[in-house]
């Protein structure tokens, strides 16, 4: 089959700034990174080919800590994500209507015209010490002390899933608009409770918005900084703190590099682990996000 | 104690707001018939299906399954399936799951429940089905599969909310004798809504004709066609002539009725005011060649083929007949000397008293 010049041309001049995103913004650091990850230094200035740097985050137990600390909150943090956003996105799909369905997703926007530091902050004014909760529960003789709510995994958590609602809400309120009224009362007609009818019917539609989602927050909690750091203070140890250090305090870019491979290939294998667990396919998900 | 009747309604009213979506209605249904409900779309009857299956409640009155009120009894509790309009088959499971779905909510283990849906799928023809999608079937497949799902479960009563609508002209040709079949064999109650009287007249024992939330007229498919009660049934149920005039002299058991040009023609019926409807059924126009042929009957007229209307046996006339505004429909035989006529050609019309029925306006 031969195109004509012309037609070609078009093609080329359509998907060359596609081309030239991926290029040069992605794929061009990544290799850097990579090349940059195997490069030990031998001596003052001098590098050498090796494994030194992944050798090191075995070794030292801080690192894979951190690094499997950071997996196991982000999963956590995921799922409360989910169970919190699962009957918002219901509500929007299915119950609210008209401009009330255009307004709550407003409303779930909202907190995002401002900046993500600026919203930690904001909780930070929440739960400091000498923040609004500890004054209320004071003066309403709950406590009769200041208590300090921030720097601990749950406030990490809290600010995480904030933070995440708004991905999770919206692929699972897409893909629930999406089922037939009919489909859900013919679940109840044909005697299923409410929770035969969610579990075999609402949940299964709903899987592909589900695993959107998830991968969405995920990947941006994961990828996280300023959260953790916030929020959770010398407390927080989330990975991406390991790879900023290594960068910024400790010059030491190859194994910054290393430990950025590493975030990769995790976020990679966890989410490949979490299609293959839902038996979904990442071109039916990547529809619904 | 075995009840007389599967389902009652007494005095069911539905109201949104001050519209009165159903308005006081009153029906039994005895086991084993297949009732239907028709109208226009808006009559009501769609609320009238979901508040018997649960998913909408009366503003007052009862509905009675074997005689137990269902009123606050949940959907999922009540004897009752219903085969949607969409067929809301679940997309998510095979056609086998489909079929078990009903018995595993009421707890049958998953073996018996496979074991029960495969035998099912094979009374209604679609044995060795249960393991493909339903995305996999075709129309009239899925319609028996949605009606499957409903009989496993041995309901009193099966509610069909129009099914056969999405249907190409052949297959809901071919389906409505099947659904009656099914009924038959299965000898389950049902009770289908529609707005194709077709359908209605084809598969029902008994037909309730509604329009704007209430019952027109309840009765077998013959009696609606022969015998219309209101001028809504006469005119809704069928084809049919309708012709607006005044009543004139009555006479024993008969009326006649001035047409606007000053015709006079005679029919059944009883009127009380002076504004009044005719309608007779073009089957009931008897056509002739010449007049000879019409002498013993009271309406007869002279006119001219305006349209000749051919659909095989349901041929039919359009003929401009002096005196009349509309042109008179008659059924065109397919057979004898008038098979071949031609538009412009002359003919003589007439029926008798007791087909064409009088209303009042």
């Amino acid at each position: 089959m031969s195109r004509k010049p012309a037609q070609s041309l078009t093609l080329f001049l359509l998907l060359a700034p596609a081309v030239l995103w991926l290029g040069v913004l992605i794929v061009l650091p990544h290799v850097e990174i990579l090349v940059l990850s195997f490069s030990e230094r031998v001596a003052p200035r001098v590098y050498a080919f090796g494994f030194g740097n992944y050798l090191e985050f075995f070794t030292e137990p801080l690192y894979w800590r951190t690094f499997a600390r950071t997996a196991i909150m982000s999963i956590l943090v995921t799922a409360i994500t989910l169970v919190l956003a699962f009957p918002i996105a219901l509500y929007i799909a299915r119950v609210a209507q008209g401009r009330m369905k255009a307004m709550l997703l407003l409303l779930c926007l909202l907190p995002f015209w401002v900046s993500e530091l600026v919203r930690t902050l904001g909780w930070m004014m929440l739960l400091r010490e000498t923040g609004v909760i500890s004054y209320m529960l004071q003066a309403i003789g709950v406590t009769d002390q200041r208590t300090e709510f921030l720097y601990n995994d749950g406030a990490v958590i809290l600010g995480l899933v904030y933070g995440g609602l708004l991905f999770m809400i919206v692929p699972l309120a897409n893909a629930l608009e999406s089922l037939d009224p009919s489909v859900v009362e013919a679940g109840f007609d044909l005697g299923g409770s409410r929770w035969t009818v969610l579990r075999r019917i609402v949940i299964p539609h709903a899987m592909p918005g589900i695993v959107a989602g998830s991968i969405i927050v995920f990947m941006l909690t994961v990828g996280n900084f300023a959260t953790p750091v916030l929020l959770g203070g010398k407390n927080g140890l989330w990975f991406t703190e390991q790879i900023y250090a290594q960068f910024i305090t400790r010059f030491n870019w190859p194994q910054g590099a290393a430990f950025g491979m590493l975030l990769l290939l995790l976020s990679s294998a966890i989410v490949w682990a979490g299609l293959r667990l839902t038996g979904q396919s990442l071109g039916t998900t990547l529809k619904q996000a | 104690m075995a009840h007389s009747s599967d389902l009652d309604l007494v005095n069911v009213v539905k109201r949104f707001g001050t519209h009165a979506a159903v308005n006081d209605v009153n029906f039994s249904v005895a086991p084993g018939e297949f009732f239907s409900i028709l109208g226009p779309s808006g009559c009501g009857k769609t609320t009238l299906m979901r508040m018997i299956a649960g998913f909408e409640h009366p503003t007052s009155g009862d509905i009675r399954i074997r005689g137990q009120s269902m009123i606050g009894v949940p959907a999922n509790k009540r004897p009752v399936n219903m085969v949607f309009q969409s067929l809301a088959l679940f997309p998510m499971m095979s056609v086998g799951e489909n079929v078990a779905y009903g018995l595993t909510c009421r707890g049958v283990s998953r073996a018996e429940a496979e074991e029960r849906a495969s035998r099912m799928l094979e009374r209604v023809g679609l044995k060795g089905f249960g393991e493909r999608r339903v995305t996999a079937l075709s129309g009239g497949q899925r319609q028996r599969v949605a009606i499957a799902r409903c009989l496993v479960l041995e309901p009193t009563l099966v509610l069909l909310d129009e099914p056969l609508g999405a249907l190409d002209l052949k297959l809901r040709e071919h389906m409505k004798i099947e659904l009656k079949q099914l009924q038959a064999t299965f000898n389950t109650t049902f009770a289908y809504i529609t707005h194709d009287q077709s359908e209605a007249l084809v598969m029902s024992d008994r037909i309730a004709v509604m329009n704007q939330g209430r019952f027109e007229q309840v009765g077998s498919p013959r009696e609606l066609y022969h015998n219309p009660a209101t001028p809504f049934v006469a005119s809704f149920v069928g084809e049919t002539n309708k012709w607006q005039g005044e009543a004139a002299s009555a006479s024993a058991g008969g009326i006649a009725v001035r047409l606007p040009s000053g015709t006079v023609i005679q029919g059944q019926g009883k009127v009380a005011e002076k504004a009044s409807l005719a309608f007779v059924r073009p089957e009931a126009v008897a056509l002739a060649q010449d007049s000879s042929a019409l002498s013993s009957l009271p309406n007869k007229f002279e006119g001219r083929v305006s349209a000749v209307l051919f659909d095989g046996a349901n041929s039919s006339l359009l003929i401009d007949t002096a005196g009349f505004e509309t042109p008179v429909r008659a059924v065109l035989p397919q057979a004898g000397p008038l098979a071949g006529i031609q538009v412009g050609a002359p003919i003589h019309v007439g029926w008798t008293a007791d087909a064409m029925k009088v209303f009042a306006a």
